[in-house]
């Protein structure tokens, strides 16, 4: 990845946490979060690795993205706005009455919205149906389906994880978003230490462990997928990543900014401030 | 009135292999229940348009909206007591909040799965299922009726769910009868009072119609398949013509025909309307007819009904 390209997207990462933040404070509701541990996610499927466009959006060959953790509508409407699917300026509707942008994100309300999801568990399965459909029509696209690690005590997910493993859907790459953290407390607090690399291997699956938040890592994952044998991409990341006093910590799931923290936060994500 | 051929169950499994045929975006799937819910014919005779997604109704429910998305038309079939049951949520979400167009052909609804027990006997399915919104919620009675409704049902670009019956049933619909959204179907005109029914008790109030005829009582008998939406035009000519309504079915007298009625007729034009529904219980293992004797679901409780409006 050239030092431009890389820049290039941290800077979108960057403008998604502004626009989630700024969003957030303005209406006062909304999950930042797991919008920010899957930030850079979120920008490089859809600025780097989907075929997906406003030109395209219901073209039968384009690619799919389904977000079945629905709660970081924040961070996925953000990257959409991004990408001109609908005006930045609507940001400011998210959540409130009559408006299109939904607390959890609804159907193409928004062009190129695939799914409503929001109740945890359901996306993936959503998913391997549209790979299904696409193969048996001849039909080029991938399905991407971004997961929560929380997300997978449901036991939808390892429904799901059965059947794409056992029909071998190379069409579908499913990500796991793996910030540790759900709504109540630590995710090994709730459910142990699980070990995903291990447990998705055991399943059949080309998995590829990364660090979320570094594009070459994401590149290098996405990149040179087999045929007839699943991948399923494991990312690394950090719930609150890009803010300081949010990183890691359990209520920053869904808390709101009081004003003190919303200047730090719009500082540190202006300034550009790296932390661990 | 002819004797039946066949279960609903049993056209059902007919019925969907002749559509199949000849519309390959049909795509199937039976949650390790082919056998019970009559899709071996159509998994042996169109393999490339079935999936056993094994014994995971959830993920089956969630596979369908995400075909009916790209194009397919699938229909997935369980027990009525896993779909709405079990995959409430699912289906809420995934196919009705998605406004996506699939078929749920659920089997073995009521007290009439017999020995298999409490925990198989849906007697809240039609509850549960009608109150999500979009979902064209259909129970067929005999198998005339079935063959229509699933014809119909994928014609229809829109969610829908079809409630089938395990066992025969009397024959009684028309197979000239032109099946319509949201229609229902006199079987039987008549001036005194008026029978409703769906699924497997529209037999049963044709038999109370025709002892009441005896008594010089003229009772109008309806099936009413549609329960959303609803014939509303059918039922106001009944509350107005008629003394009252009986209504009847295998499912629980709480959100079933019998509450659709009631809810219907409050605001359009009250009447004294009585249930032949099961009462607020679970069901137990016994031959269907045992059941229906036992729980009330008889010729001599529809009378006895009939003589309180």
């Amino acid at each position: 990845m050239t030092e431009n390209k890389n820049q290039n997207l941290k800077e979108l990462a960057n403008d998604l946490r502004v626009l989630s933040v700024e969003t957030q404070n303005l209406i006062g509701s909304g999950h930042l979060g797991g919008s920010y541990s899957a930030a850079e996610l979120f920008v490089y499927l859809y600025h780097e690795e989907m075929n997906i466009s406003q030109e395209n959006v219901k073209d039968p060959n384009r690619d799919y993205f389904i977000l079945s953790k629905g709660h970081a509508s924040l961070g996925y409407y953000s990257v959409l706005a991004q990408k001109g699917f609908f005006p930045r300026e609507e940001m400011k509707t998210y959540r409130q009455l009559n408006s299109r942008l939904q607390g959890h994100t609804e159907i193409d309300t928004v062009p190129g919205i695939e799914s409503s999801t929001g109740s945890l568990g359901q996306g993936f399965s959503y998913a391997i149906g549209l790979a299904m459909g696409l193969k048996k029509q001849n039909l080029s696209g991938t399905v991407y389906v971004m997961l929560g690690d929380g997300e997978c005590q449901e036991g939808q997910i390892w429904e799901a994880i059965m059947l794409q493993s056992h029909l071998k859907l190379d069409n579908l790459v499913p990500i796991l978003d793996n910030n540790r953290i759900q709504l109540d407390n630590f995710t090994e607090a709730v459910m142990g230490d699980v070990k995903w690399n291990s447990i998705l291997s055991s399943f059949g699956y080309d998995v590829r462990e990364f660090d979320g938040h570094d594009f070459e890592a994401i590149e290098g994952a996405f990149a040179n997928r087999p045929a007839d044998q699943p991948v399923f991409l494991l990312a690394n990341t950090v719930k609150g990543k890009g803010v300081s006093f949010m990183e890691d910590v359990v209520a920053w799931h869904s808390k709101k900014c009081d004003a003190t923290e919303f200047v730090q936060a719009m500082e540190e994500l202006k300034g550009g401030v790296q932390h661990a | 009135m002819r004797k039946a051929t066949m279960a609903p169950r049993d056209m059902y499994g007919k019925t969907i292999v002749e559509l199949g045929k000849k519309n390959e975006k049909i795509f199937a799937m039976s949650a390790d229940l082919a056998a019970a819910t009559k899709l071996t014919e159509f998994s042996e005779t169109l393999p490339g348009q079935y999936l056993n997604p094994g014994i995971a109704e959830q993920n089956m429910v969630g596979i369908a909206a995400g075909l009916a998305r790209t194009g397919m038309i699938p229909f997935i079939s369980t027990f009525c007591c896993f779909a709405p049951g079990r995959t409430y949520d699912q289906i809420r979400q995934s196919i009705c909040y998605n406004h996506l167009n699939v078929k749920i052909v659920s089997t073995h609804p009521g007290l009439a799965i017999g020995m298999d027990g409490a925990v198989h006997q849906a007697l809240e399915d039609i509850a549960l299922i009608r109150t999500i919104p979009e979902i064209v919620v259909v129970a067929p009675s005999d198998e005339v009726a079935t063959k229509k409704a699933i014809e119909w049902a994928a014609d229809y670009d829109g969610a829908v769910y079809v409630r089938v019956g395990r066992k025969e049933c009397d024959i009684h619909f028309q197979e000239d009868w032109e099946w319509e959204l949201g229609k229902s179907y006199t079987l039987k005109d008549g001036n005194d009072v008026t029978l409703i029914a769906h699924g497997s008790m529209v037999p049963y109030m044709m038999k109370a119609a025709e002892e009441l005829e005896q008594e010089g009582i003229s009772a109008r008998v309806i099936d009413m398949p549609f329960i959303k939406p609803m014939d509303t035009e059918a039922l106001v000519k009944a509350a107005k013509e008629t003394k009252g309504i009986v209504v009847a079915e295998d499912h629980s007298i709480y959100g079933g025909l019998y509450s659709a009625v009631s809810e219907q007729l409050s605001m359009l034009a009250p009447c004294k309307i009585l249930p032949v529904a099961v009462q607020d219980t679970f069901g137990e293992s016994a031959k269907p007819d045992e059941l229906y004797e036992k729980y009330g679901l008889s010729v001599a409780n529809i009378l006895k009904q009939v003589k309180s409006l």
